[in-house]
């Protein structure tokens, strides 16, 4: 620091001296109040060797950081009045120590693939997580199972209507839209061929075997597995989860136990519900635009659509419930301290499940081929 | 020192029926720490929300810097904000900034460069205490005392006349508390701020307070050093600075003067 000189008497202060920097030569003449708003001033840009701060009539702490700067840059700073040093020296003395940096800079090939990397192990981890949370709940059920008496059935049935019952109207809307619009655009493209009866057959295969399953799966991941994320997120926020574990209350038995029991429940429901919309659908559409009656509609159903393309289509219910739930609890379970982290999690919850339902389902389509169903 | 920086007068604040204040003055001296202390529920921290204008008393008059909080102009409004810093009890720091980013809000309003506001701000947070990698972590990444230090560090932002602090010791251990109250005592000194702290810390009315203002009633009972207070007759003021708590933290203050 250098030697203080006298501070010079403050101008005349009947009107509040302004602010300006002159550059002159090597030196930076500074007067009038050196705060915060002074920075801005385009002259304070420029490198100076040396700076003269007698003129200074007030500083903050904005102003004795640029101070401090400029002599940590090998600028000398003189004439600071004695009254405005101990700010100066306050600021100097806790001057943020700046460790060196580690690891590759951002940008580089190096970085890249660092990068690439992380992404990669997040991926497998998450994987991984999901087998964790699957086993975790199956090792639930069979403690309860074991211990009949410490099963949540009051939570289990509490599920099973937000995520049964409070779902049937949405499950039903979307499957009867479904199944009018196969059955139009069905009828639509085999009246060319003559073939319009087969719009039934068409209508009860997609629906039974396909559509109701998966958009029933898709809805439920988008209101049932957000809702689940977003519960057990807020839980873990407010820190209830660690305060169950230390009351000895196991949130996998409490929390993850019924949640994902209940939807694997309550999915073939839902599933079969859907089924019977979509046909309902089908029917209604093909009585008001093709004229075939409900009577033959309903024969020619039980006649040509085989019931295993309907067994083939609710066996994956169960195992689509049980992948929304487990990503839904999973995901709950990664939220951190923060909202921003609670939001990002619900969202990644609910693309995640779509992404694994459609995934299960692909799977289900090669096996089923392969075993000839 | 002398002119009052904040004054209220008659001031009557009520929730529904459940009247908080009533007829309540005080005046806040320019250059000044000044403690408030009431029991639980007597409305300290209502009393500063009314001050920086998060609640509009039903009858009387603030002013700061003698300009009326309640009924300022948009000009007026915008000059207070500059001149006042609060640090809320938790901190209240946005959790979806870091910290270095939340120390930046209050000068994202000035027209700096934004290398210059973001070293301004590791300079505010290295003075509130912190040490230098905190600057880039998320506010859920702290313990309780580092949240109050950047809690602290915005709120001096822009080195405001007038900063608002409350309970800023409560949940601290008693060496991090101590600590907190130095660095208050230490910025307020340099920085020539005239400090509002609400407070139910003994040992920090001690270390930092020029004069302390007691709430009960409804109304402000007493304001006085605390040798002044601790000869009032009124039962809740005689048990407060006379209480075993109050002799512990006197006798611990006198052991630091010797």
């Amino acid at each position: 620091m250098q030697p203080a000189t006298p501070g010079e008497p403050s101008p005349d202060s009947a009107s509040p001296p302004r602010f300006s920097a002159t550059l002159t030569g090597e030196c930076l003449i500074l007067s009038g109040p050196l705060r915060v708003q002074a920075l801005s001033d385009p002259a304070m840009t420029r490198s100076a060797a040396t700076i003269d701060a007698s003129a200074v009539t007030a500083l903050d702490t904005a102003g004795a950081w640029f101070l401090e700067k400029a002599r940590r840059g090998g600028c000398k700073v003189t004439g600071l009045p004695q009254e405005l040093q101990p700010l100066l020296r306050q600021v100097a003395a806790s001057w943020p120590q700046r460790p060196k940096e580690t690891g590759p800079p951002r940008g580089s090939l190096r970085g890249a693939v660092e990068q690439l990397g992380r992404h990669v192990g997040a991926a497998i981890a998450s994987l991984l997580a999901l087998v964790e949370y699957l086993g975790r709940f199956l090792a639930a059920l069979a403690r309860a199972l074991r211990h009949p008496r410490q099963f949540p059935l009051t939570s289990l049935v509490y599920h099973c209507q937000a995520v049964g019952l409070n779902a049937v109207p949405i499950v039903v809307t979307i499957s009867f839209l479904i199944g009018v619009v196969i059955a139009y655009q069905g009828a639509y493209q085999l009246r060319a061929f003559g073939a319009e009866i087969f719009t039934i057959d068409l209508v009860g295969i997609a629906v039974l075997r396909e559509l109701a399953i998966l958009l029933t799966a898709i809805v439920v991941a988008g209101r049932t597995g957000a809702a689940f994320t977003a519960a057990l997120g807020a839980m873990k926020m407010r820190e209830e989860i660690d305060a169950m574990r230390t009351l000895d209350i196991d949130p996998d038995q409490t929390l993850i136990l019924p949640r994902v029991l209940a939807l694997t429940l309550m999915m073939p429901i839902l599933a079969l519900i859907g089924d019977i919309a979509g046909l309902f659908g089908g029917g209604v559409m093909a009585w008001a635009a093709l004229d075939i009656s409900p009577a033959i509609y309903v024969a020619r159903l039980s006649q040509n659509v085989d019931v295993t393309h309907a067994f083939v289509g609710l066996v994956k219910a169960p195992v689509f419930g049980m992948l929304i739930a487990i990503i839904g609890c999973r995901f709950g379970m990664q939220v951190g301290g923060d909202t921003e982290s609670l939001g990002r999690m619900t969202s990644a919850s609910v693309v995640a499940a779509i992404f694994a339902v459609i995934v299960a389902d692909a799977g289900f389509s090669i096996f089923f081929a392969q075993v000839g169903l | 020192m002398s002119d009052p920086i904040i004054t209220m007068r008659g001031i009557r604040t009520q929730f529904g029926p459940k009247v908080i204040h009533d007829g309540l003055d005080l005046d806040v001296m320019r250059g000044e720490i000044l403690g408030i202390v009431g029991g639980s529920g007597t409305g300290k921290s209502v009393l500063l929300r009314s001050i920086v204008g998060l609640l509009t008393p039903a009858a009387g008059q603030i002013t700061v810097k003698g300009i009326d909080v309640h009924r300022a102009s948009g000009r007026e409004h915008a000059l207070l904000g500059r001149s006042l810093g609060v640090m809320f009890q938790d901190g209240a720091l946005f959790s979806t900034l870091t910290v270095r980013e939340n120390v930046e809000v209050p000068m994202r309003r000035l027209d700096l460069p934004a290398g210059v506001r973001s070293e301004l701000a590791d300079l505010k947070i290295s003075m509130a205490g912190l040490p230098w990698d905190a600057g880039g972590k998320y506010p859920s990444e702290l313990s309780g005392g580092m949240r109050k230090r950047a809690g602290l560090a915005r709120a001096l932002a822009l080195d405001p006349e007038l900063v608002f602090l409350d309970e800023p010791t409560a949940g601290l251990d008693p060496i991090g508390a101590s600590e907190f109250d130095r660095l208050i005592r230490g910025l307020t000194d340099t920085l020539g701020l005239t400090v509002f702290l609400v407070t139910h810390d003994l040992d920090t009315l001690h270390a930092c307070c020029d004069r302390i203002a007691v709430l009960a009633e409804k109304r402000v009972l007493a304001t006085g050093s605390i040798d002044q207070l601790r000869r009032i007759d009124h039962p809740w003021v005689h048990e407060y600075f006379n209480g075993p708590r109050a002799r512990a933290a006197m006798e611990q203050t006198a052991r630091k003067d010797d």
